[in-house]
């Protein structure tokens, strides 16, 4: 079984510490939700356990090799990443962006069939088949986000690391992308997302970490995780959860005194 | 009809056309040599057809191509629609380097060095933008880059040739800057195709890291592109086949530019299928860019460069308002 960790990492930005000393290990076939408030190294750590980014001190590891040693094919065949506000330049159909999933697999040219096979069962796991077609940039902001995650499922990663993949939509398409999200889980793969709707966290999360102020303040199953007294550390808020019928609910009482 | 099939037919009517101009380009001029005079050696205007009109076919075909591919490439690397050898000043760098060995004297002894300093200014031009718009390069450091740039070397290649102990400097800054396909010699051609196909082989090569560069350099780096490998490998195709380019015709500009734009309507925006497309497109249309200036009135003295501009300074301001439009 596949594992990524994080050992002691720490990150400086123009200075100023993002991440200090972070040590963690994912599991696969678990959904790992990353919450923590703006600024509190969430997106950085993302991208440093994506081998995207050189960390300042400590490293990611990926089954007890550090994944910046491995080729970036290598590790692009490992480790799907879908980046916050992802950047789509060219008005490509979807069936074509999908197939961007396939690059670290593809040869200098054309596609082999194991590709192709792998496109079609990322479009129809993500209800995408009938949008193959269609110019990427006119879809609407949840069929956009189905086409990405449709994308990071075409490289049939054993790991998914997603920057915020629900922020913009509304309700229903969060429930969609979410319920796809743990499909990936359930299929064995380790998903790991960042996140900041508290709530959604709770309810698609195997696990929950909280980040702030550049450490992990609390990890381990979501209403341990979130509980009252880490809630008034990370955000500085008076808060409680509730039980509701579909799930718990985040009642917020007031902001903390600082 | 499947993109496949779809692309597989514009490519073969792209390729009609271009033997539909050839044909024409070999017949037409201020001196008009029929069909009739090809299967005669002893005709007079035999001369006209192997020392002039072959050689200027075929080199318009060249450098058509060479542009058209480099305009694919570098819009697909820039992310930006408004990308191309001319506009980025890579062109102008090649100039550069093409004017300097003039001034230094050695382009008289060997025509090969005139051509290796033309590709070596044009790669140099390639790494110059990458390093000025800077690692995330966005779309408008790029241009602003190619600004700069474009303006140093266009300057460069003026000095140069004022300072060049020639009595034809002005006109020579002219052919340099504005460039031509009048009089090349066979050797002109030998001296630039190898390079041309070479950088063009090099180019086609960058397809798959161009279609991830579509999602930006994070994504394309999680994708698993290695971005150095990419900036070096289209530094060496475009300063292969730009500069071999430049080296035998001068700055042509908008080649680049308006080919892939015709191109993405036709084929789709997918960078690497773009490729091939412009490539033939670009030969295309320079060819018939020289058949017209040939035909002005006049003689013949207007230059490509000059017709390109010309019809390329609308298309970019037509494109501007489009995506002032969109935008609006």
């Amino acid at each position: 079984m596949s594992a990524l960790a994080a050992h002691r990492i720490s990150v400086a930005l123009g200075g100023k510490p993002v991440l200090q000393g972070i040590d963690l290990s994912f599991r696969a076939g678990e959904v790992t939700a990353i919450v923590g408030p703006n600024g509190a190294g969430k997106s950085t750590l993302l991208m440093t356990l994506a081998g995207l980014r050189r960390p300042g001190g400590g490293e990611a590891r990926l089954d007890d090799a550090p994944v910046l040693s491995l080729p970036p094919r290598k590790r692009a065949r490992r480790i799907g990443y879908l980046p916050q506000s992802p950047q789509i330049a060219w008005a490509l159909e979807v069936q074509a962006f999908v197939r961007l999933g396939r690059t670290a697999y593809r040869g200098l040219y054309g596609e082999s069939a194991e590709d192709a096979a792998a496109v079609g069962s990322a479009l129809a796991r993500t209800g995408m088949t009938d949008f193959a077609g269609r110019d990427i940039t006119t879809l609407s902001g949840g069929e956009r986000a189905r086409a990405l995650i449709a994308r990071a499922l075409a490289g049939e990663p054993a790991w998914l690391l997603a920057d915020e993949p629900l922020t913009g939509l509304d309700i229903g398409h969060q429930m969609e992308a979410g319920a796809l999200l743990r499909g990936v889980a359930v299929e064995g793969a380790g998903v790991i997302v960042t996140l900041h709707d508290l709530p959604f966290a709770a309810r698609l999360a195997d696990r929950v970490v909280v980040v702030a102020g550049g450490k992990v303040i609390a990890d381990g199953a979501p209403m341990e995780a979130l509980a009252a007294p880490i809630l008034r550390k990370a955000y500085g808020l008076e808060a409680g959860w509730v039980t509701g019928i579909g799930g718990p609910l985040l009642d917020v009482t007031a902001m903390s005194d600082p | 009809m499947t993109p496949k099939r779809r692309n597989a037919a514009v490519t073969a009517g792209l390729l009609a056309l271009l033997a539909t101009l050839a044909g024409i380009s070999l017949i037409a001029g201020q001196v008009w040599v029929p069909l009739s005079a090809w299967s005669d050696a002893g005709d007079p205007r035999w001369l006209i057809i192997t020392q002039l009109r072959l050689p200027r076919t075929a080199l318009a075909i060249a450098v058509g191509a060479a542009l058209g591919l480099s305009g694919a490439a570098l819009q697909g690397y820039t992310r930006n629609p408004l990308a191309d050898p001319g506009v980025l000043g890579v062109s102008s760098m090649a100039a550069l380097g093409a004017v300097m060995t003039i001034y230094l004297g050695l382009a008289a002894q060997s025509p090969w060095l005139l051509t290796l300093c033309a590709m070596v200014g044009a790669a140099l031009g390639v790494a110059l933008l990458v390093l000025i718009a800077g690692p995330a390069g966005e779309a408008t450091s790029f241009l602003l880059a190619g600004v700069i740039l474009s303006a140093i070397a266009s300057a460069g290649v003026a000095l140069a040739l004022s300072l060049s102990p020639n009595p034809w400097a002005a006109s020579e800054i002219m052919t340099w800057l504005m460039g031509s396909l009048a009089d090349r010699s066979p050797l002109d051609l030998a001296t630039a195709v190898p390079f041309i196909l070479l950088g063009g082989g090099v180019l086609l090569t960058t397809g798959r890291a161009l279609d991830a560069l579509t999602v930006g350099e994070t994504g394309a780096r999680a994708l698993g592109v290695a971005l150095g490998r990419t900036q070096a490998t289209i530094a060496l195709g475009a300063g292969l086949a730009c500069g071999a380019s430049v080296a035998a015709t001068g700055v042509i500009g908008f080649v680049g530019l308006i080919t892939p734009h015709l191109m993405r309507r036709l084929v789709g925006a997918r960078p690497s299928g773009l490729m091939i497309p412009s490539a033939i497109a670009g030969a295309d249309l320079l060819l018939a860019a020289d058949i017209g200036v040939r035909l002005l009135p006049g003689g013949g003295r207007v230059q490509v460069g000059v017709a390109m501009a010309a019809l390329g300074a609308p298309f970019f301001l037509a494109l501007l308002l489009s995506a002032r439009r969109r935008l609006g």
